[in-house]
């Protein structure tokens, strides 16, 4: 079982790279000369947020001399499509990995970091397939997203492979499933909520008319409007489970070391993390405070959650250590 | 979001009186401080703040490595150290950014709850006149009941209603603000709860070894590490505890999955009752926790002098980490070959025992590590030492490690090593002899008190639960005004005919990207079934609604 669920994972990390070689496929089929003629405001009409329709909805809009563009674009979305699809393959496998993994260790899939890694990636692509049935307007920003999974999860294949083992008796607690599970959820959430965080930033500079190279990756991306919602909303759903999380770290802390808090240094990361993206959502309640700085401490967030994920487990030595490498 | 940036200048001081200078600035200062963006920065310090506490060893979390840090960078640390870089989040800088961040949150949320307050007890302003310029508006049929019956749908719905007249105005959300107060509190209460919890609380660690000969009572003395709070009394509360039995359970590889402690317990001068507790399960006394830490072996030496009487040592030996549980101690006998007649000391004729204990030692030497936690193959190596252990030097000595300045000033010589399995005995040069009778466990014990933590508990869920209203839940209003047959239809600008009509308009008073839909909804309930005559909304509002 744990062979196979070893297999699988390697699987997943294939299906994410060609999953996003679709998705740069659809890139750079839609940055193509083309795209720019079949452009019309049409599309803006219906589609707030709500409506579906990117591209083939103006295919009607334009004279035929765009027949040659309009081929660009159906190729754009079919890769766009397989994209997608192949995402949904890679989560599917990516949830088989971590089951089978689960089922041969007998326990919970998250007892040291590259069970943890590969359970806060599936959560994020989990959400992710999710908001894109919602909202299927921001399929572009798959492209950064499974580039973020790739990363993580090879990260995990090669870097923190860890054989199975059992947890330490600390780790048998109620309130450690409770803890672990929302803190791995909202990590998810966190993880995907950069995404339209950083495509935010490149496309509210391309909207204000910057040609540069990482603004120019924004030309086919949604309104940055819409992005910027997005990363609210991802945030808004997240800050709540991670406080919870972190609450339920302490009641457990308290049960097993005697004290709810001692500044260990993941739960000073924690610490860390949760009052920066405090900070963000009082940036982005404050209308005086530019949205480019609200998206920054929501980047900045994720990158504290992703020090504690890995750099506090590979620089310090805590009572966390059993985190495992 | 449209409600809350800084909140609104005083109205413009009346230009009469210049105003005092001092006052002024003070007046200025607090609006500063107390503005959103104070407290931004504020929080962005204290995340960077933070980094110092995880990044050097900190005192409250592992005071060996201080030490190891001292020594790795003299230079360094005692710098450091004056700065309070080693008790990061007691420092001074530390709770200067906090202790401003609340005053700013105190400072913040008074006058949001007073205004709140007036909000609760407000009712919902009246209908604007031109309904059509709000972000949603509809016209449709009235419901038979007129007025009435609105304002009945919407409380059902509940909406804070007033009618007047004609008009109906409806508001709902207030949560909001109260689940943003609730949760700003919470944090003020949460660190009331931290600040209990540092002056009336106290804690001690110490070891416990198994049996009757070891029963610890709860005192101050009884601590090898303990820290007390600044109120704390001398008195702590009375219990004494015995090991009885520590059940530890392993796999084949090493790794515990099982702890148990099982003791007699008697609190307050009670009668002896027996209790036990685990890592996840402390045993709550009153007016203490006890916690299970950690747990070791005690070996059992017996050492006959050479005079002939014995005397019995089970210290804790340490264990050194590996997971084998391969562990270091030092049994001592200072007072050994006293002379029975002369009842005279001879201060160099002290015996000591440098020990290794390896709970399953392997099969060939060299035996240096356990190969597993569990006794499979107990064996003792041991390094006798005689001359004088340097404990009356005043010099304050670890129990459990031998004096090596003794031992390089010729004080105190080797005499020999040799490894022992339970039951066997060495015999030493002068005749005295040391038997190695087995062991008994240890635990690590953690005993703590800590009046804060139920207010930290309770501030928590207001936290959790506070924050959930704060971004879940939306403020809008719903104003309703009902056209009489025949007045001017605002939207067609033609007559009303035959029926009577009513005009809706809503407003979401913070970001609501759901409010199209719900505002469709809503007037769909209101129209009473009868087909529209005009629904005009925002585009996503007609989805919504049929
Ligand atoms: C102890 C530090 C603080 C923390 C951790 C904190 C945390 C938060 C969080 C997580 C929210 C999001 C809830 C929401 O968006 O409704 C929030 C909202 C808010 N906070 Fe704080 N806060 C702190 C201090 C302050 C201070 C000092 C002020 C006043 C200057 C303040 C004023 C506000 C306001 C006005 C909102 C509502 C924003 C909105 O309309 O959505 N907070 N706070």
């Amino acid at each position: 079982m744990s062979v196979l669920s070893d297999q699988v994972v390697s699987f997943t990390a294939l299906v994410y790279l060609l999953a996003m070689i679709s998705h740069a496929v659809e890139y750079a089929l839609g940055n193509s000369r083309a795209r720019a003629v079949a452009a019309p405001a049409r599309e803006l009409v219906g589609a707030a947020v709500g409506a579906g329709a990117v591209a083939v909805a103006e295919r009607d809009a334009t004279a035929p001399a765009v027949s040659g563009a309009e081929r660009t674009a159906r190729r754009a979305e079919l890769a766009g499509r397989i994209g997608v699809g192949l995402t949904a393959l890679g989560a599917a496998l990516h949830l088989v990995g971590l089951v089978t993994r689960g089922l041969a260790a007998d326990r919970m899939p998250w007892g040291n970091m590259y069970e943890f890694v590969l359970t806060v990636s599936f959560i994020g692509v989990a959400a992710w397939l999710v908001v894109l049935v919602k909202v299927p307007s921001l399929r572009r920003l798959g492209l950064f997203l499974t580039l973020v999974m790739v990363l993580l999860v090879a990260t995990a294949e090669l870097v923190l492979y860890t054989p199975i083992v059992p947890l330490v008796p600390a780790l048998n607690s109620y309130w450690f499933i409770v803890h672990v599970s929302t803190i791995v959820f909202a990590s998810g959430l966190f993880l995907l909520g950069v995404v339209p965080a950083a495509a935010y930033l490149m496309r509210a500079g391309y909207e204000q008319g910057k040609r540069s190279f990482p603004y120019t990756l924004a030309k086919r991306l949604p309104e940055a409007a819409s992005l910027e919602r997005l990363t609210f909303v991802l945030h808004a759903f997240s800050f709540p489970i991670f406080t919870f999380a972190v609450i339920a770290g302490a009641i457990w802390a308290e049960a097993a070391w005697g004290r709810p808090w001692g500044w260990d240094p993941k739960e000073t990361w924690a610490f860390i993390s949760w009052v920066v993206y405090a900070g963000y959502l009082h940036a982005r309640a404050t209308p005086s405070v530019k949205r480019n700085v609200a998206a920054w401490l929501a980047i900045l967030g994720f990158l504290t959650v992703l020090m504690n994920l890995f750099g506090v487990n590979i620089f310090f030595e805590g009572l966390h250590s059993y985190g495992g490498l | 979001m449209t409600a809350v940036d800084e909140r609104p200048a005083a109205p413009a001081e009346a230009p009469r009186r210049r105003p005092n200078p001092l006052l002024a600035l003070a007046r200025n200062s607090w609006r500063q401080l107390t503005s959103m963006r104070t407290a931004l920065v504020l929080l962005f310090l204290l995340a960077v703040a933070a980094i110092p506490g995880s990044v050097l060893p900190q005192r409250g979390v592992n005071p060996e490595d201080v030490r190891d840090f001292f020594t790795a960078y003299p230079e360094l640390a005692p710098w450091l150290d004056r700065i309070g870089a080693f008790e990061a989040f007691s420092s001074v800088w530390f709770s200067a950014i906090y202790l401003l961040l609340f005053t700013s949150l105190i400072g913040c949320i008074t006058p949001r709850l007073v205004d709140h307050v007036r909000a609760l007890r407000a009712r919902p302003p009246a209908v604007p006149k031109r309904l059509g310029r709000l972000p949603q508006h509809a016209v449709v049929p009235a419901p038979d009941g007129g007025v009435a019956a609105i304002a009945e749908t919407l409380r059902r719905r509940r909406w804070r209603v007033v009618v007047r007249g004609d008009e109906v105005s409806a508001e709902k959300g207030y949560l909001k603000e109260t689940g943003n107060l609730i949760f700003h509190a919470s944090m003020v209460l949460l660190l009331v709860g931290v600040a209990l919890g540092s002056w009336y609380g106290w804690h001690g660690n110490r070891l416990l070894v198994a049996g009757a000969d070891h029963v610890f009572c709860n005192t101050r003395q009884q601590y090898a590490e303990a820290k007390l709070g600044p109120r704390v009394g001398d008195d702590l509360p009375r219990f004494c505890m015995q090991l009885d039995e520590f059940d530890a359970r392993f796999l084949p590889t090493g790794q515990p999955s099982f702890y148990n402690a099982k003791v007699t317990v008697d609190e307050n001068g009670g009668a002896p009752r027996a209790a036990e507790f685990s890592v996840n399960s402390p045993l709550r006394l009153d007016g203490a926790n006890v916690y299970l830490l950690g747990h070791g072996y005690a070996p059992v030496i017996r050492y006959t002098d050479r005079f002939g009487r014995s005397a019995t040592s089970a210290v804790p030996f340490l264990s050194n980490g590996d997971i084998g549980l391969t562990s270091e101690g030092l049994a001592a006998f200072p007072d050994a070959n006293v002379d029975p007649e002369t009842g005279e000391r001879n201060r160099d004729l002290q015996v000591a025992f440098d020990g290794l204990y390896l709970p399953t030692a392997p099969q060939q030497p060299p035996f240096t590590r356990s190969e597993h936690p569990t006794e499979q193959n107990p064996l003792l190596g041991l390094v006798a030492y005689r001359g004088n252990l340097g404990l009356d030097a005043g010099i304050p000595g670890s129990v459990y490690q031998l004096d090596q300045r003794q031992v390089r000033n010729g004080r105190l010589t080797e005499i020999g090593t040799k490894e022992l399995r339970p039951g066997e005995s060495w015999t030493l040069d002068d005749g005295s002899k040391v038997e190695f009778l087995g062991s008994e466990s240890y635990i690590v014990l953690s005993v703590r008190y800590d009046p804060g933590t139920n207010l930290l508990l309770i501030s928590s869920v207001g936290l959790v639960l506070g924050l959930m209203g704060s971004l879940f839940v939306r403020r809008r209003r719903v104003f309703v005004r009902l056209l009489p047959a025949g007045t001017v239809d605002p939207a067609s600008g033609s007559p009303t005919s035959g029926s009577s009509l009513v005009e809706v308009g809503g407003l979401p008073r913070t970001e609501h990207p759901g409010f199209a839909d719900e505002f469709a909804q809503l007037v769909a309930a209101l129209r009473d079934d009868r087909p529209a005559v005009e629904a005009e909304a925002a585009p996503g509002a007609r989805e919504g609604a049929e």
